[in-house]
């Protein structure tokens, strides 16, 4: 067990190693290194100044050494626009994505599951129709759209519920939550709906398509031999067998609407980390882009290697190989 | 040509996928001739009068005709910017889908085939990208490269070549186990000859459905794109553009500037979906019968 | 009075493509203790049968006629509770590959406790007893520890016969066992079949062996039905239809085994293949292949019976007797 770890935990390591050899060269060295660095506005002198303390002046791979030094020691430069060290910007954002993500992708597999279960235990009834017909348009359509639609329904119509910001929150462990206060919870709602569709669809599928291949194993056909009940065979086989398939897409999909949130918290005016790049990106504020992009690495490859981990627990296959 | 013909029998036996495939064609005829149906080119930045902007559908403008779907915050008429949007929509979708599926195919098919050190290269970076979410990819791009249409198809393909080369590369190992491949390799046959008779043959299925779908994807993500304000320039707007400059108009209620361009955009997705479902279907032998 | 007694079963297919009549009329009675082999090319219905008696023929399939009595009970259009009572309690099975039927997520001992509960409420001790207890009947060797793996724990033939002490947890009159020993080593294969023998015997339990191998059946079955087509075309005790086969098909099968050729001749063959069961031509389904075919076989013959055997054909090999 403690060799599979450690074995998962290296090629963590190396994947974040390539992820920052690519965002290096994705941003310092496609883009002109000296205008990523330094604001647009400075004068000679500064420039000057700055390429010579920032090491602009040196080979490549010494640049890019500088780079991993500078970012293991949390350093990953200031912000142009707000002048605070970027570090400090993204971490009193990241809080609210978080919030976000988890509210939504959450929402979107708990239910996302049951329904697929439904669809493809009785595929053929109007019901499992009815939720598929709902997840092709899930699919389908933009979520910025939809985003705009339970606006126009929901907030303009409506008026039940705020369109954008994140209302009042509660400070817990020195964080600010939403989902603690009433007015937090519905500001919270229209856009957890709204990055939730896509993964709901997404789920819908995944969960109806392994209900269909299990439903048809000789497992299931040996259970139903020895007499057990469906409701039994329903909760103790199929849930456990499926439960494999759907920790690998949860845990891919975490990652995924971490991006994702990047469309609605701008339609919403949600104050998280995905807003603050379209922010960035507008002006330019590359020190931002280059922190954000490496977090989402660094939080892709963490939930990659603990979802092996809940492998090795749940799965007596995997368990077995990392013994071996 | 018979099994053109057989497919397309079988095609039709399904009405909605009919229905979706109809509406393919009608819209993207409708595109390809707006120029010849549309009562203004909304690119002429002298045709238009801020006195005409912002006007409900049914209002008649200075330019003496009814503007069915009302006007933009710029004056244009709505229904030639939409017709006009997507025009531009499904160029840059069908040239992402295509330059992506081309370089896609080509590295999944190059991995299968010289196997090695090669096929360990490709397909760790490939597997590394699709792992990546592609609309964070497209958005940096986007940010580091600037502006316009070359860029934006750019954008798009890196962003999706990694599904072609998964599918190509999945197809063409499972056909390159059967025996009669490493038949032909142990003949003196040139591997041109063995990838264009024998491998490509086989991949095609698989990428003719990933490339509905992901050419569905491509104009999906352009709009995404144009709305978040990293698309193509104001001049030349896009469908996601005219719903983006709509958004601030939406709470007062002039809800026409976002909802008809976006009601466009989804018809067109969702039926090149419908249409890529039913291909799907008819290729997969384990639903057949 | 017969354990299970089954009458002119019918178990049909309706495809897109057409009604499939996987089972078209299937007779037999089995007696208690009894093993029957039921014998058959893939194809011929014998599958579709197994999983009929146990009401669990998946759609499009359904049970369209015919009767099947179990300990005098009609199972045909009862409910689906009541099947459910009696599958795992008076009749069960056991299935060709020992590596798809067990769930590789739960331990032997959970999945043999779900078999248990499957009829009332069984306490946790008296769960581990009853599971060790019918290990230990099938051959596992330490089995208290057993209980506590998981299936990749064990071998093909172990798993096998995990499958069999599920089967027999409830001491059914019937076990229904689809090749069994089909996906296993030629060794180990002997080793289940003697388990099986032994146990049937000991327990009273009536046995089905669906194989398609006439060799492996007869070394064990006290009775045969062959089938064809989704017919039963021939029944009878083992010892008289190997000795003296009616049906020019079962002739055909005998003659075919590797055992009745002289060393060096060449194996004999049934000329022809297996019909499609979706268009199957009126009257008897073998006669395209069969060298005694006349006009009277175009229409269909009956499993007419003789004593203690039965067999539907119009020209019986050694002619019919008076």
């Amino acid at each position: 067990m403690l060799g599979f770890v450690i074995q998962r935990f290296l090629q963590a390591v190396v994947v974040m190693a390539v992820m920052s050899v690519i965002v290096f060269c994705g941003v310092y060295a496609i883009g002109n290194p000296v205008d990523i660095v330094i604001p647009p506005d400075a004068t000679q002198d500064i420039r000057a100044a700055t390429i010579a303390k920032l090491g602009l002046d040196k080979p490549l791979w010494e640049q890019y050494f500088l780079f991993v030094g500078n970012l293991l020691q949390g350093d990953f430069g200031r912000s142009f626009v707000y002048n605070i060290p970027v570090l400090d910007l993204i971490g009193g954002r990241l809080p609210a994505t978080l919030e976000l993500v988890l509210t939504s992708v959450l929402t979107a597999t708990v239910l996302g599951v049951s329904l697929g279960i439904y669809a493809g235990y009785r595929p053929d009834g109007w019901l499992a129709k009815t939720i598929m017909a709902v997840s092709v348009l899930g699919f389908s359509v933009p979520s910025f759209w939809v985003g705009l639609i339970l606006i126009l329904t929901f907030a303009v119509n409506l008026g039940w519920l705020p369109a954008g910001g994140r209302g009042a929150t509660v400070t817990v462990l020195g964080v600010p939550w939403s989902f603690l206060t009433l007015d937090g919870l519905s500001h919270i709602v229209l856009p957890a709906i709204n990055l939730a569709l896509f993964k709901l669809a997404m789920m819908i599928r995944l969960a109806r398509a392994g209900t269909r291949e299990i439903m048809l194993t000789d497992t299931i056909k040996f259970a139903r031999a020895a007499g057990i009940s469906e409701s039994v065979i329903l909760r103790r086989h199929l849930l456990k067998l499926i439960s494999i398939p759907i920790i690998t897409v949860f845990g891919l999909e975490l990652g995924s609407t971490l991006a994702f949130a990047v469309v609605t918290e701008t339609i919403f005016s949600w104050p998280g980390v995905g807003k603050l790049i379209i922010d960035s990106i507008a002006v330019l504020d590359r020190p931002v882009m280059v922190a954000y992009l490496i977090l989402v690495a660094f939080l892709f490859v963490t939930i990659n290697f603990t979802v092996d981990l809940v492998f090795a627990l749940i799965d007596p296959r995997v368990r077995a190989g990392a013994r071996a | 040509m018979m099994l053109l013909r057989r497919f397309w029998a079988e095609f039709r036996e399904n009405r909605i996928a009919l229905a979706a495939l109809v509406v393919v064609v009608l819209v993207s005829l409708l595109a390809v001739f707006a120029p010849l149906i549309t009562p203004q080119n909304p690119y002429d930045m002298t045709g238009l009068s801020l006195m005409d902007a912002r006007r409900p559908p049914g209002f008649v403008g200075s330019g003496g005709y009814t503007h069915l779907l009302g006007t933009d915050p710029q004056g244009r008429d709505l229904l030639s910017a939409i017709l006009y949007g997507l025009r531009i929509s499904i160029q840059i979708g069908l040239a992402a889908g295509l330059v992506a599926l081309t370089i896609g195919a080509t590295l999944g098919i190059l991995a299968a085939y010289a196997g090695g050190r090669i096929e360990m290269l490709i397909m760790r970076v490939v597997d590394l990208q699709l792992s990546f979410p592609a609309i964070l990819l497209a958005l940096v791009l986007v940010a580091l490269l600037g502006q316009g249409k070359a860029q934006l198809i750019g954008a798009l393909v890196a962003a999706q070549y990694a599904y072609f080369a998964r599918t190509a590369y999945g197809a063409a190992t499972s056909e390159r186990r059967k025996d009669y491949i490493e038949a032909a390799r142990a003949t003196p046959l040139a591997p041109s000859r063995v990838i264009l008779r024998h491998l490509l043959p086989n991949c095609t299925p698989p990428l003719i459905v990933v490339a509905t779908v992901q050419i569905a994807n491509s104009i999906s993500l352009e709009a995404t794109l144009s709305f978040l304000g990293l698309g193509l320039p104001v001049t030349e707007p896009s469908l996601g553009m005219l719903i983006s400059n709509g958004f601030p108009y939406m709470m007062s209620g002039r809800y026409w500037i976002s909802v008809y361009p976006g009601v466009a955009l989804i018809v067109l997705i969702v039926a090149i979906n419908i249409v890529g479902d039913q291909i799907r279907d008819q290729f997969n032998p384990r639903l057949r019968k | 009075m017969s354990v299970l007694d089954v009458r002119d079963l019918r178990t049909h297919f309706f495809t897109r493509a057409g009604v499939v009549k996987a089972v078209d009329g299937v007779s037999f009675t089995l007696e208690k203790g009894e093993i029957l082999g039921l014998v058959g090319e893939s194809g011929s219905g014998k599958t579709v049968t197994g999983f009929s008696l146990l009401g669990l023929v998946d759609p499009p399939g359904r049970i369209v006629e015919g009767s099947i009595r179990l300990n005098g009970k009609e199972l045909v259009g009862m409910s689906d509770r009541d099947l459910r009572k009696r599958r795992g309690r008076e009749i069960s099975m056991v299935f060709q590959d020992p590596i798809a039927t067990l769930n590789p997520m739960l331990t032997i001992g959970q999945q043999m406790r779900m078999a248990l509960e499957a009829h009332g409420r069984v306490g946790p001790r008296a769960a581990v007893t009853r599971s060790e207890e019918l290990l230990a009947k099938v051959g596992i060797p330490s089995p208290r520890a057993r209980l506590r793996s998981y299936p990749h724990e064990f071998s093909g033939g172990m798993r096998q016969r995990v499958a069999i002490a599920i089967a027999l947890l409830h001491s059914p009159s019937v076990i229904v066992a689809d090749e069994p020993t089909t996906a296993l080593d030629v060794s180990i294969q002997a080793q289940i079949l003697h388990t099986m023998r032994d146990l049937a015997r000991e327990t009273g339990t009536a046995l089905i062996w669906i194989s398609h191998d006439l060799a492996v059946v007869s070394s064990l079955a006290t009775r045969l039905a062959v089938m064809y087509a989704g017919r039963v075309v021939e029944e009878g005790p083992t010892a008289a239809i190997l000795r003296d086969p009616r049906h020019p098909y079962t002739a055909g099968l005998i003659a075919s085994l590797p055992a009745m050729a002289e060393p060096g001749t060449a194996l004999t063959q049934i000329p022809g293949t297996t019909p499609s069961l979706l268009s199957l031509p009126p009257g008897c389904p073998f006669a395209p292949r069969c060298t005694h075919a006349t006009e009277a076989c175009t229409s269909e013959p009956v499993l007419e019976r003789h004593g203690t055997r039965g067999w539907a054909c119009f020209h019986p090999v050694g002619g019919v007797p008076a």
